[in-house]
């Protein structure tokens, strides 16, 4: 997020949500956007094909059809440039690109992009109007958004709304992405990602790789290295022989699970360290146990940039040891002896190494944590970026035309699947599904279906039907409801045995971020 | 602008509009309470906190007074100390006593202040209810046995998470809270975030989940973020004896910066996994299809010998790492150590687009 989370219960005048269904998978930033439009009249743009709770308090509410986010952000712009409403000043000072974005965007008028996103011009021009005319609006997203061979596209077009409107670098503004992990944005900002280091350091950079070479004594390779998604394509072509993997579970959160279980199935190595024996686990030659956040001490970085503590409240369970412990002792055995007596001492050298987090140190996360980048010892941390100039000096509009997601319907699966999560559950289930509460509350996957739909297909709420993609099918229980696209089924992928995943496409993805496109597959459903 | 008032015999100074209560409090007067939250709007409706005003007729709610230029206020007086003990009758009038097997036990204000005033039973003894319990859901339950309506539930359900699943039901001495149509929880609006448990003075509300483990107040509680999504909420785990028995959220927001102890449904019951006897416990290795326990050291040679003997045949980038998202900053950062440093690839990537 460029700002951060408490500012959109009371700075926001106007939030605009896009791709996130926020009370059920950030539920507390949820509650506080309610709070905000019912106790301060802050008002609310919602746009999801499927009528999310905080949908029901919009002022505009846009129901358009899953990938179809450029054409919506290009109408709402379009609207906002002909109407005079756009931040001259702030696009004068802060920004460049806006001719050639502004060239692109005056294809879109309201009742094209309408026409693209199967929504109503007007809803168009209010939302534009809502959040152009506003004091301070805040576009909040996440995998709803980004979840699109598109992905990169539709976050492009949400920064050039921000950039437009001058919706940056102050309270209740920003261009805010929940990210959905506790350590997400953690594990990004510590390098876990093939092309950088620690806080983004490119490994393709001379000056980056020698200072990581001087620090760690070992020379580097500079060749970015593969996402997620490749590799598990690349150990199905055989050229990825050995995969570690440490409390991930490919087996049920990837692309095309079939083809994940074939590409895990041809590696000579399958290495996995994780708390359950999970799907993955299952497929392993070795398996390693680690500890769960309970047992561990370390710190987490959440989605507004606050690095915050984990402290240990009881000891390994059994046999297992911390994960810590785990990759220093496999590390000396590799060649490469790594030590360290406690998470902290790892910290202190992380800090010598990432600029954003130089300033930080256990005993000033005592409190309330502190959000990077903080440079010093003596820095207060940034709740909000961007204040005087963005990190690269202008702000960059991008010239983005509205691209199909890859997998349209058609005769033989003439229906949407998008695919995501349930407020009782998180990510592959590993962890909710043994938790007693939400596993007896929710037991099992349903695949929710629009009332006119279900009616055409001879489906009865509560009935079991087969889903079914170009990848594969599951069977599972129909939930007949309102408030979804008619043409539009929803399925949850924490679920193994009936896993969203054999039914989403690995074949396309993002080309500059990787993503899946999870939330648009062709499916048809029928009666079983 | 200030105002000077003098309470229990010493002078304090407040900002005009300031409840009497907080300038008690300033004073050092220990006020008991039951319906005042400072995080919800003030119901006045306990009279716990009464206390005297010197040259009032009556007593005042110090919750819901403002404070006043020259007011001499007693916290302690006969009449206040009288007062209180007929609220904490009147309570005890309809609140089961089974302290013995309550999970509030220890952390319960009834208790504390019947103890502080030497409450041992009321004079009040009518018609008692014998409501039932809620418990129609795994997360929560309600016993309307022990609710003393303080309507601390009702407002952080609407002020906190904004469900708005419970309200106040009939009045006088019928009045109990209840959701639309009197009907159980999970077919109310409720997502059981379970706000309404935090805010319960009493033990009318409590976790399901943690019931029977440990009573709260004799747990140990470790102060930590919460490992689902990416809000970052801190919550405080409760330990006994070396096991996670329950989870409980603290309202500094010094201390819970991001959701100043507000949780959700899996942050305040999703917790019990960590007990769960599927937890791997030794490091496994497979043969002919099946797993066998190993030592570690036997695992991680076996691991080190095959990583080595790969990226000898096939190079450094035949090799690839998952690293997490759910693990810490300090594992992550040693994990693509591991990968760039000890193995010699780029090939570490995590989650971030699933």
């Amino acid at each position: 997020m460029t700002n951060s989370i408490n500012e959109l219960e009371s700075d926001a005048k106007c939030i605009f949500l896009i791709g996130t269904n926020t009370t059920e998978n950030h539920p507390v930033i949820g509650y506080k956007i309610r709070q905000n439009v019912l106790k301060n009249g802050a008002k609310l743009i919602v746009a999801d094909p499927r009528k999310i709770e905080l949908a029901e308090l919009a002022d505009v509410y846009i129901p358009f059809k899953p990938g179809t986010d450029v054409a919506l952000f290009n109408g709402m712009m379009n609207v906002i440039i002909n109407e005079g409403l756009a931040d001259s000043k702030f696009i004068e000072n802060r920004t460049e690109g806006y001719e050639a974005m502004a060239e692109i965007v005056a294809k879109y008028p309201p009742e094209v992009a309408a026409e693209i996103c199967g929504v109503d011009a007007e809803d168009i021009i209010k939302a534009a109007r809502l959040y152009a005319e506003s004091e301070a609006s805040s576009v909040c997203y996440a995998m709803g958004l980004t979840q699109h061979s598109t992905g990169t596209d539709n976050v492009k077009s949400c920064c050039n709304l921000a950039l437009l409107t001058g919706n940056l670098g102050k309270p209740g503004t920003g261009v805010n992405p929940l990210r959905g992990q506790n350590n997400v944005q953690g594990a990004c900002d510590m390098g876990a990602l093939p092309v950088v280091f620690t806080a983004y350091q490119n490994v393709t950079n001379d000056e980056a790789r020698a200072k990581f070479e001087k620090a760690w004594g070992v020379t580097l390779s500079g060749i970015n290295g593969l996402t997620l998604t490749k590799t598990i394509n690349k150990a199905y072509e055989g050229e990825i022989k050995g995969l570690i993997v440490i409390g991930e579970n490919p087996m049920v959160s990837d692309p095309d699970l079939h083809h994940v279980e074939e590409a895990l199935e041809k590696l000579d190595l399958l290495l996995v360290q994780d708390i359950f024996l999970t799907e993955t686990a299952k497929k392993a030659d070795i398996v390693l146990p680690g500890v769960s956040f309970a047992e561990k001490d370390g710190t987490f970085s959440n989605t507004e940039r606050r690095v915050q503590r984990v402290r240990k409240a009881i000891s390994n369970v059994g046999d297992a040891r911390q994960d810590w412990e785990i990759l220093c002792d496999l590390s000396t055995r590799l060649g490469y002896p790594m030590s360290y007596n406690t998470p902290e001492e790892i910290f202190e050298e992380i800090r010598t190494l990432t600029p954003s987090y130089a300033g930080i140190s256990y005993a000033r996360l005592e409190g309330e944590g502190l959000p990077w980048p903080c440079p010093t010892e003596d820095h207060p941390g940034t709740p909000i970026l961007h204040k005087e100039k963005f990190n690269r000096g202008l702000g960059l509009f991008h010239a983005i035309e509205y691209i199909e997601p890859a997998e349209l319907p058609d005769d033989e699966y003439p229906i949407i699947l998008t695919t995501g999560r349930s407020l009782y559950h998180y990510h592959t289930g590993t962890m909710t599904r043994k938790a007693s509460g939400l596993d007896e509350f929710m037991p099992s996957n349903v695949v929710q279906i629009s009332s006119p739909l279900a009616k055409a297909n001879n489906i009865v709420d509560g009935e079991k039907i087969r889903v079914t993609t170009r990848r594969g099918s599951i069977e599972l229980e129909a939930e007949v409801i309102d408030g979804i696209r008619e043409n539009v089924i929803f399925t949850y992928f924490h679920f193994a045995e009936t896993a969203a995943n054999y039914l989403t496409n690995a074949s396309v993805l993002d080309p500059v971020a990787g993503i899946p496109e999870y939330k648009v597959s062709a499916a048809r459903i029928e009666k079983i | 602008m200030d105002i000077k008032l003098t309470i229990d015999g010493k002078e304090v100074v407040v900002p005009q509009g300031t409840m009497l209560i907080d300038a008690c409090r300033q004073a050092g007067a220990d006020i008991p309470t039951f319906c005042y939250d400072p995080d919800l709007k003030l119901a006045g409706s306990c009279r716990m906190c009464v206390v005297q005003p010197k040259g009032w007729r009556n007593l005042v709610a110090s919750c819901v007074t403002p404070a006043q230029n020259g007011m001499v206020i007693e916290t302690d007086s006969p009449d206040v100390i009288e007062s209180r003990k007929v609220v904490l009758e009147l309570m005890l009038s309809r609140h089961k006593l089974t302290c013995h097997t309550c999970e509030k036990d220890g952390e319960c204000n009834l208790q504390d202040y019947c103890y502080r005033y030497g409450v041992t039973e009321s004079r009040f003894d009518g018609k008692v209810h014998n409501l039932f319990k809620d418990d129609s859901n795994p997360f929560i339950e309600r016993d309307y046995d022990k609710c003393i309506m303080c309507t601390r539930c009702v407002r952080a359900c609407d002020e906190i998470t904004g469900a708005r699943a419970i309200n106040i039901m009939d009045r006088g001495h019928h009045a109990k809270i209840s959701t639309a149509f009197d009907g159980e929880l999970v077919d109310s609006p409720c997502v059981f975030c379970g706000q309404c448990i935090m805010v319960c003075p009493v033990g009318a509300l409590t976790s399901k989940i943690a019931a029977g483990k440990g009573k709260a107040a004799q747990n140990d509680k470790v102060l930590t973020t919460c490992t689902y999504c990416g809000t970052g909420c801190t919550l405080e785990l409760n330990v006994k004896n070396d096991k996670i028995v329950g989870v409980t959220s603290n309202r500094d927001p010094e201390l819970s910066p991001v959701n100043r102890g507000a949780l959700c449904v899996k942050g305040r019951f999703g917790w019990d996994f960590v007990n769960s006897p599927e937890r791997l416990t030794t490091p496994l290795i497979k043969e002919n299809g099946e797993f066998r326990e190993a030592s570690w050291d036997e695992a991680l040679g076996l691991a080190a010998e095959k990583i080595k003997g790969i990226k000898e045949q096939y190079g450094p980038d035949s090799l690839s790492m998952f690293s997490s998202a759910r693990i810490t900053n300090e594992e992550n950062y040693l994990a693509q150590k591991l990968m760039r440093a000890a193995i010699g690839s780029n090939n570490v990537d995590h989650c971030a687009r699933l």
